[in-house]
């Protein structure tokens, strides 16, 4: 049994205006994305802003209410239930933000951020707070002479180190990690991803892993799913993504990244053609304005996800 | 490719902050040139002073806390910038040298058309008439690759997507045939495939108008894909300069080789593997060591780098260096 089974999933967000407050429009931020995740794996997030990846793990984490559709986390359903109901679940599974910044109170030393959620979800006695800070501090790397200290205070990469270890306090076996390192240098996001490496093996966790540099994802995830529009193109394992990506929107991405070598330059690819407005997603592939191989059939219908071998889908009437 | 005259030479430019705290300096002895028709790229971790240095050249530092070193020369074709007065600056911001900045929505006003943007700047560093500034805008709007350009003329900026504004805001940094084009992170709030745009289009600038590019960006994959020389910044001061090609092929700072080594790197061998860090972060400019500035985080720290502060050194090779054990290639 996956650990995280997703099916379906819709949101639409409802654009309100006018006199009346009617909904005019509906930005159609995911439609209908099915996949699971197995224990242990880290599974990637790509695509370009706007994509509908943030909202994907809001829905998952059940911070949004899906509009359709259903996430099933170790055999339970748990699009439907009440606040009460969710709460073991929401202890479960964590969440780590792009802008450790926003996600600390300014107010609040870190050591204190950290035991406040230990304290909430009453993870340990009160007499053992103070260690378990120490403990994690120590865990994600933070120096514990600045435990006392305010949020003010750190570097970008620390920030990110205490939401870290904030995420793990409650010992979550699922983490979505949205754009963890985006706002870091690449000195300090390669520690964070360390870190991250680290402390998925020795808490045996699975992870989401969102992130709009493909770089990145290829580097740290089993596998990843490549969003456009709100629907997922590919699925691809990662490890040899250059050999094995078959969508043309992933070699797209691929090509218009440049190689951190100057001998191996190349023509980045460059895609003609604008993005398709998300509140009128075409009625086929969404990817038709911008495709290289676009065809009547792309227009006319959608494609599946079909797969092709073992944790590869694609989308697409012509590869 | 690039000549060899140069076009602008920045020699010592200190700049310093007033601040609550006290009085920093924020870039210390920073030199160098750019030449015709070159992109010379700077490279450097958060807050090493780029965005100073460029700003610097503009003379768009805040007025009321920033000081520029007396020392400081930035020769541009016979004018020193750095004593320069705001009305010969006029006369060079825009017309000359064109900045572009990170984000492209400061850089256009959300209540006036694209078109009527344009023409403004065109009024004011051209003597066209109004019809034959409007073609030429066009023909702007078509050389950054916007399709219906004649359309999107007469459209405001929310209507355009984020590359194509970024299109337009190098669009009217380009209007008067600038010498020199500063380019401050322009691609660093944009996904890869309209950075893609964007790169190409300077690519293409450089090669056809000769346009001299400075390029500021912390990403070396940007670097290696455009650049013809680097330099690279560290808490305040130029660590190391060099062609790209040798650069990437034997960085000799132990600085510039740690930031390249922490790229992570694709392919199978790769997959997963743990990434050498440079641990630690850059020092405050209020608490720098005494001695290199890099040696808290340095893997080669002797104890004369605690002792003394090592000084960029003489070109060799066309390379400079700033350590006092510069690393040899493989
Ligand atoms: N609360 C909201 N109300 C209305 N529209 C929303 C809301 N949140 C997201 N959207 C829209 O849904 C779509 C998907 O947004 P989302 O934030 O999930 O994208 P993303 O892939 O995370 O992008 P980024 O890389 O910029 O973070 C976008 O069109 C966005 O404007
Ligand atoms: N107006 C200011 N007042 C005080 N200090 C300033 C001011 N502007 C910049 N600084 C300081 O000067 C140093 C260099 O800043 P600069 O903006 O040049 O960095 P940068 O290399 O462009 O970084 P980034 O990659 O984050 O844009 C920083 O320590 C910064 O805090
Ligand atoms: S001078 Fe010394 S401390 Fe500085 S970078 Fe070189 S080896 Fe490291
Ligand atoms: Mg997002
Ligand atoms: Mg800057």
């Amino acid at each position: 049994m996956p650990l995280l089974e997703i099916k379906n999933l819709v949101k639409h967000f409802p654009v309100r205006g006018g006199l009346l407050n009617r909904v005019l429009k509906k930005v159609h931020a995911v439609n209908g994305v099915s996949f699971t995740i197995e224990k242990g794996e880290i599974l990637g997030v790509v695509g370009e802003s706007g994509c509908g990846k943030s909202t994907l793990g809001k829905l998952i984490i059940q911070l949004l209410d899906a509009t359709a559709g259903e996430v099933t986390f170790k055999g339970r359903a748990i699009t439907h239930l009440t606040a009460s109901e969710l709460l073991p679940f929401r202890r479960q599974m964590q969440m780590i933000f792009q802008d450790p910044h926003a996600s600390l109170n300014p107010r609040m030393t870190v050591g204190s951020a950290v035991s406040e959620v230990l304290a909430f979800h009453k993870v340990v006695p009160r007499q053992e707070l103070a260690a378990k800070v120490r403990e994690l501090f120590s865990q994600v790397g933070v120096n514990l002479d600045s435990i006392d200290r305010y949020p003010h205070e750190f570097s970008g990469g620390q920030k990110q180190r205490v939401g870290i270890a904030r995420a793990l306090a409650v010992n979550p076996e699922f983490i979505i990690a949205d754009e963890p390192v985006s706002a870091l240098d690449v000195s300090i996001q390669a520690q964070v991803l360390n870190v991250l490496m680290d402390l998925k093996d020795e808490f045996d966790l699975t992870m989401l892993f969102i992130s709009h540099d493909l770089k990145v994802v290829d580097h740290f995830c089993d596998r990843m799913l490549v969003m456009y529009l709100g629907f997922i193109l590919e699925e691809v394992p990662c490890q040899d993504i250059h050999a094995d990506a078959l969508h043309p929107y992933t070699k797209a991405l691929l090509g218009a990244n440049p190689v951190s070598d100057p001998e191996k330059r190349h023509e980045l690819t460059v895609l003609e053609g604008e993005v398709p407005s998300p509140f009128h997603p075409p009625q086929g592939c969404p990817f038709v304005t911008r495709c290289p191989l676009v065809t009547e059939q792309c227009h006319a219908e959608m494609p599946p996800l079909v797969e092709r071998a073992v944790g590869h889908r694609v989308a697409c009437w012509e590869v | 490719m690039p000549k060899s005259e140069a076009l602008l030479t920045v020699k010592n430019l200190s700049v310093g902050f007033h601040t609550d705290k006290g009085d920093v300096t924020a870039i210390e002895g920073v030199s160098f040139e750019v030449r015709v028709g070159e992109i010379l790229g700077i490279v450097g971790e958060s807050g090493c002073g780029k965005s100073v240095t460029s700003r610097s050249i503009m003379r768009l530092l805040p007025k009321f806390n920033s000081f520029i070193d007396p020392q400081s020369e930035i020769n541009f074709e016979g004018i020193n910038i750095a004593r320069a007065d705001e009305k010969t600056m006029r006369s060079l911001r825009g017309d000359r040298i064109a900045m572009i900045f990170q984000e492209p929505m400061t850089a256009l006003n959300p209540v006036f058309t694209i078109g009527w943007q344009l023409d403004e700047a065109l009024k004011y560093h051209t003597s066209l008439d109004r019809r034959d500034r409007i073609e030429r805008a066009v023909a702007m709007l078509k050389a950054v690759e916007i399709p219906n350009p004649r359309q999107r003329y007469y459209e405001y900026p929310h209507q355009l997507s984020g590359g194509m504004r970024q299109r337009v805001v190098i669009a009217m940094a380009l209007c008067c045939d600038p010498e020199l084009l500063i380019a401050d992170e322009p691609t660093t709030a944009l996904d890869v495939t309209i950075q893609a745009q964007i790169l190409r289009l300077m690519d293409e600038l450089r090669k056809k108008a000769e346009t001299a590019v400075i390029l500021i960006t912390h990403d070396l994959g940007v670097i290696a894909q455009i650049c013809d020389r680097v330099i690279v910044m560290y808490a305040g001061q130029i660590v190391e300069t060099a062609d790209v090609h040798s650069l990437f092929k034997n960085p000799q700072h132990p600085y510039t080789k740690a930031l390249l080594e922490s790229i992570p790197q694709t392919g199978r061998e790769h997959h997963q593997t743990r990434l050498p860090t440079i641990e630690g972060i850059v020092p405050s400019l209020f608490e720098l060591p005494e001695g290199c500035r890099f040696q808290d985080r340095c893997a080669y720290k002797t104890q004369e780098c605690v002792d003394r502060e090592p000084q960029l050194g003489e070109e060799i090779n066309h390379r400079k260096v700033r350590c006092f054990f510069p690393l040899e290639g493989s």
